[in-house]
Formats: C-alpha cells, structure tokens, sequence
C-alpha cells in the first residue's frame, strides 16, 4: 500500500511551460464572463430588452396583433388629459403612503412584542409569518368572500352586536373599498416587516436597556434613543422593498376589485393592464406602466443611501 | 451610538428564540423581573392575540367555508357562521374530479420547480464569479444585479407580452419557465452573494495550489459549505413563483395551460351564488403546499427573507 501512496499520479507528468491556452483558462475575466453567461442571458433578454422595448412601446401607437408606429410624445400628452388616469396615480399614492405608514407601525409593534420572553414564541413566529407564505391571489379571494355585500361575515357580527343594521356594502361603495384593499395589503405586509425588524433587533444588545434603565430612561425613551437609532438603516431597507412593491401592487386589487367601483381602486398597475391587454391598446397601457417609473427610482434612490448610510455605521470591513 | 459594536444578524435565533446573540447570553433574567403578570397581560399577550388572530381569520375562514355545506354558507341567521357540525366534502371533492385543478396545480409544480432549478443554476455561476471570481466590474455588475431585483413585474408585462410571442412562447409553460428566472435570479444571486462571502478564502486557495479548476471548487468545495444558502433560495423561489400571478395572467390564455393563482380567479369567479365553496376549497388547495414546505423549512425561509435585507 505505501508505494502506492508514495507514487502520485501527477508526478508521472512532465513538467511543461504554460501555456498560452494555460493561462488564459485561469484569467479571472475570461472565467468570469462564463460564470456569467446564464445569469446575464436571462436578465438581458427578459428584463433589460423589455425594460428598453417597453419605453419604445410607449411612443408607438401599438395595439395587440400590430406593432404600431413612432408617435412621438402622443400617448403620455393623451394620458395628461386623462382624469382616470390621475386617479389611478392618486388611488396609488394614497394605497401606497397609508398602506406603508400603518404596515411599519404594526410592524414595529409586532416586532417589539415578539421580542419578549414568552411561551410558544417560536411556534407564534412561525405562525405570524403564514399570511406572507401563502399566494396573494389566494389571500385575496378569502378577503373578497369576507368582504362580500351580502354573506360578509363582519357585517354579520357588527349587527349581532347591533351597531348597524344594514350591511356594509366593502366592495361596493367608494370608501369602503378603498379600506378594504389597504386592509388587505396591511394584512399581507405587516408579517415581513415584522419579522425583518425582528431580526434586527436581535442584534441589539440587552445591555444597553440595563444601562439605560439604571441611568432612569423611561420605556419610551428606552425605544427611542437605542432601539430607533440601532434599528434604523434595516428600517430604511424594510421599507423601500416594503413601498416598491406596494406601489407596483397589481394581484390584490385584481382578485378583490378589478379597480372598481368606479375606478376607485384602479392602481397604475391594473390600469395599465386593462388598457393594454384587456383594452388591446399597447402603446398606452406602456405610457401607464412606465410613469411608475421615477416614483421607483426615487424609492430606490432612498434605498442606496440606506445601504451606504448602513455601511458606514457597521464599519463595513466583512468583505 | 455608530461605535456600537453591532452583531451580524443572527438568523436562525430569530425564529426559534433560543439562539440569542452573543451579547444576550450572559443575562439569562436581564429585565424581565421588573414585569409583572397583570402588567405583561395588558401589554403584551392582549395585543399579541388580538394581532395574531387578525392574521389567522382569513385561513380559518377559508377552510371553514370550503367544508361547509351550501345552505349553511348563505343562511348567517339560522346556522352559527362561525363553526359548522356537518361538514361535507363536496366542494373539495368538486374541485379534484369535476375541474381541471389537479391539472393547474401540476402546472404550476412544473413551472414553479423548473425556473427555480434555472435561476439557482444560473445564480449560483453568477454570485460565485462575482463573490470569488471578482473579474473587472464585478461590483458593478453586483449592483446592478441588485437594481435589477427592484424592477417590478408590473411594469415589464406589457413588452415581455410581446417578447413571448415574437419567441413563439405565448400560451406555453416555458413563458413562465423563461421569464420567472429575471425575478428569481436577482434575489437568489443577491442572497448566494452573502453566504459565499461567508466561506473562508484559505480553503479555496489550498484547493488551488492542489490544482482544483475553479469549477472543482464550486462544486466540491464552495457548494457543499453553502448548501443553507441554497435550501433558503430554492423555497424562497419556489414561493415567488407559486405567488407570481401578474405573468401567468398575461402570457397564458388556454384552461389547460393556466397556474394555480390564474386559473382560480378566471374560472371559478362566475355569478353562480354557491361559488364560494369550491372558490375556498381551490384556495385552500392551492395554499396547502406551500404552507407544508414552510412548516419544514421555517428557518431557511427566515434566513432567505432577512438575508435579502441584511445586505
């Protein structure tokens, strides 16, 4: 057996020159490019030639089976005048900035109370995270049957409880929907807030409250001056995502609402679908779809200076 | 406050509690004897509950529904809405022989399984090259990777409509298999991207000097030590697939041909008043899987979600 162990089979082989081929087989960039490949395929055909193609689309005056010619600024000039459209970009700014502002304070509460010591707290943080699991769509329908005119099951119990006599029409009248949808996207929101801000402050020192406790710093200042602070650049990236997505919401409302009543639900997104696939009218369901885009890069702008802010307070030397 | 020493986020602890950082290990009461049981009562497990219940109706309200008899389901004054003692299985048993759903779900399985297999392969490649690679702009491309995980599918349908169908796609599952990965990918890369940085440089640079091509030590090295990374991307994914409606909605016409999220919404909601039943059944159905993996994998699916952010 030792000679065997004595003989490595690379040692037969001649030791040669490297060669060109050699080298550049070990050349980061060369190897780099193949690594790659797959991952850019992908994004470069769907997703930065449709980013591209979309804008183009949006000066065309393309419909479904045509693809339309240059039309220059046309269809944004058309969707100025457009009251439905302001009104969808109002429904998206109102769903957006109460849905958020409700889903971070329920957020943050819920994490805080998770934090405590207390009984079953793994199994009630499994449990809290269910309602992010499960297919939106699904979520939704189980909301549209709750929310329903006649068999809703609130109705039902407010008058058993007599406080009104007629059923709540959710989905019916203006308002009514309106809190219903930003009810349901709460609803979905709140369980990845929470647990994210969780994580956050699980990091956050107990010590800390001791110190503070015994320098005489009431509970509220306690959450200010050291949790708030401690937490705030994961607060800063919880949110972007959390207001990204909500604003480019479109499966909720579609599975509750169909932007009624009215169009008093119509967010950007489900407009630009009903006018471009539904309504077959490409250009301008594009035009719709793209004014999204600088409310994005503004929620993304404030997310690059989170990271970098976050950076610098974690010294940022683990490469 | 910026000198305070901040721990990494410590993932798993977050759901199963015992694993505290660091820090909190030596202090076992800390504060928690200041706390009595009538003050904890009103702070924490009432508003806990409340909360907590809040989140749950909706599920309960499904199945119940999906196992109550019709008459029950329309009649709120003569039945007790909120429990039923006869329950039935009609609505489920509509739902597996009377339509196509044992189809839908087994499209939406395909696809969902597919276009994770393709993103994860293709993320793995890319979040390795850019991690150990590091050839000229990795950190640029790094960054556009995450640019590229913020655009939302919402403003992307309308051209890749149109994508699909000049590929000769539309209406066939390998639209969803080959637009799902340019959600997938920038999240999976994103996260991969933290756990590979994890793993020390000496093995890899031992590996080298052994004469390991570079793919050798992806494969025997680098991936066996990330393989958390991968179960926590390859759920995550499986879930934003299962949950993606936006795509199947637009690029899928045919009954045969639709997921899930898709077919529930367009063939099910008709006028027909005792729809609810087998609506809440499909619902439920169509929950059911996904709530099964994440009661297995609860850790890793936390560790995905946090691990998107901790970046």
């Amino acid at each position: 057996m030792a000679d065997i162990a004595l003989q490595p089979r690379t040692a037969r082989r001649p030791i040669r020159e490297a060669s060109r081929w050699d080298l550049i087989k070990a050349n980061r960039n060369y190897l780099g490019f193949w690594f790659m490949l797959p991952a850019m395929v992908f994004l470069v055909l769907f997703l930065a030639y449709p980013l591209g193609l979309g804008i183009w689309i949006s000066f065309t005056d393309a419909r479904i089976g045509r693809p339309g010619a240059f039309v220059g600024l046309e269809n944004y000039e058309w969707l100025w005048g457009d009251s439905i459209f302001w009104l969808s970009v109002f429904n998206t700014l109102l769903y957006t900035s109460v849905a958020s502002v409700i889903k971070f304070a329920i957020g943050l509460y819920l994490a805080l109370l998770l934090n405590e010591n207390m009984p079953f707290k793994a199994m009630l943080r499994a449990l809290v995270l269910i309602p992010f699991i499960v297919p939106t769509v699904l979520s939704a329908l189980a909301f549209w049957w709750i929310f329903d005119s006649q068999f809703s099951i609130i109705s039902w119990s407010l008058k058993q409880m007599g406080l009104i006599t007629d059923n709540i029409n959710f989905l019916g009248d203006v308002t009514w929907a309106r809190i219903c949808v930003i009810f349901a996207n709460i609803w979905r929101g709140v369980p990845f807030v929470a647990i994210t801000l969780l994580a956050g402050l699980q990091t956050v020192s107990p010590s800390l409250y001791e110190a503070a406790t015994l320098d005489g710093a009431t509970s509220w200042q306690r959450f200010r001056f050291i949790t708030y602070p401690l937490l705030t650049p994961i607060i800063a990236v919880v949110m972007t995502f959390s207001v990204l997505f909500t604003f480019t919401d479109f499966q909720l409302i579609w599975a509750m609402t169909r932007g009624g009543p009215v169009n008093a639900t119509h967010l950007m997104a489900t407009l630009s679908y009903q006018r471009a696939i539904i309504g077959g009218v490409l250009g301008e369901g594009a035009a719709i779809s793209n004014a999204m885009i600088p409310f994005l890069l503004a929620a993304i702008m404030v997310s690059w200076f989170g990271l970098q802010r976050r950076k610098w307070q974690q010294g940022e030397n683990n490469d | 406050m910026t000198d305070l020493p901040t721990q990494r986020l410590d993932l798993k602890g977050v759901l199963s509690g015992s694993a505290r950082t660091a820090a909190a290990d030596d202090h076992t009461v800390g504060m928690s004897y200041l706390e009595s049981l009538p003050r904890r009562l009103v702070t924490l497990y009432l508003p806990l509950g409340i909360i907590v219940v809040v989140l749950l109706f909706p599920f309960y309200w499904m199945a119940l529904t999906a196992i109550k008899p019709d008459e029950q389901l329309l009649d709120l004054n003569t039945y007790n809405p909120f429990w039923t003692w006869n329950p039935t299985f009609k609505h489920i048993h509509k739902l597996l022989f009377g339509s196509y759903y044992p189809l839908w779900l087994w499209n939406t399985m395909y696809v969902a399984v597919c276009s994770t297999v393709l993103s994860i392969f293709a993320s793995v490649l890319a979040a390795y090259a850019i991690v150990r690679l590091r050839y000229r702009g990795a950190q640029w491309v790094g960054g556009l990777i995450f640019l590229s995980y913020l655009v939302p599918p919402s403003i992307l349908f309308i051209p890749l409509a149109t994508v699909v169908f000049q590929y000769g796609l539309f209406d066939t599952p390998f639209a969803l298999i080959l637009t799902y990965p340019t959600i997938l990918i920038p999240f999976s890369t994103w996260l991969l991207m933290g756990y590979f940085k994890t793993i020390p440089f000496e093995l890899e640079e031992c590996a080298l000097i052994d004469g390991a091509s570079r793919w050798q030590i992806l494969t025997k090295i680098v991936l066996p030590l990330a393989i958390p990374g991968l179960i926590s991307a390859f759920i995550f994914c499986f879930t934003l697939c299962w949950n993606e409606f936006i795509y199947a909605l637009t690029f899928l016409t045919s009954v045969q041909n639709k997921t899930v999220p898709v077919a529930i919404v367009n063939e099910f909601v008709d006028g027909d008043v005792y729809r609810w039943g087998s609506l809440m059944a499909g619902a439920l159905a169509g929950s059911l899987p996904l709530v099964i993996l994440y009661a297995f994998f609860v850790e890793h699916y936390v560790s995905a979600m946090t691990g998107a952010v901790k970046e």
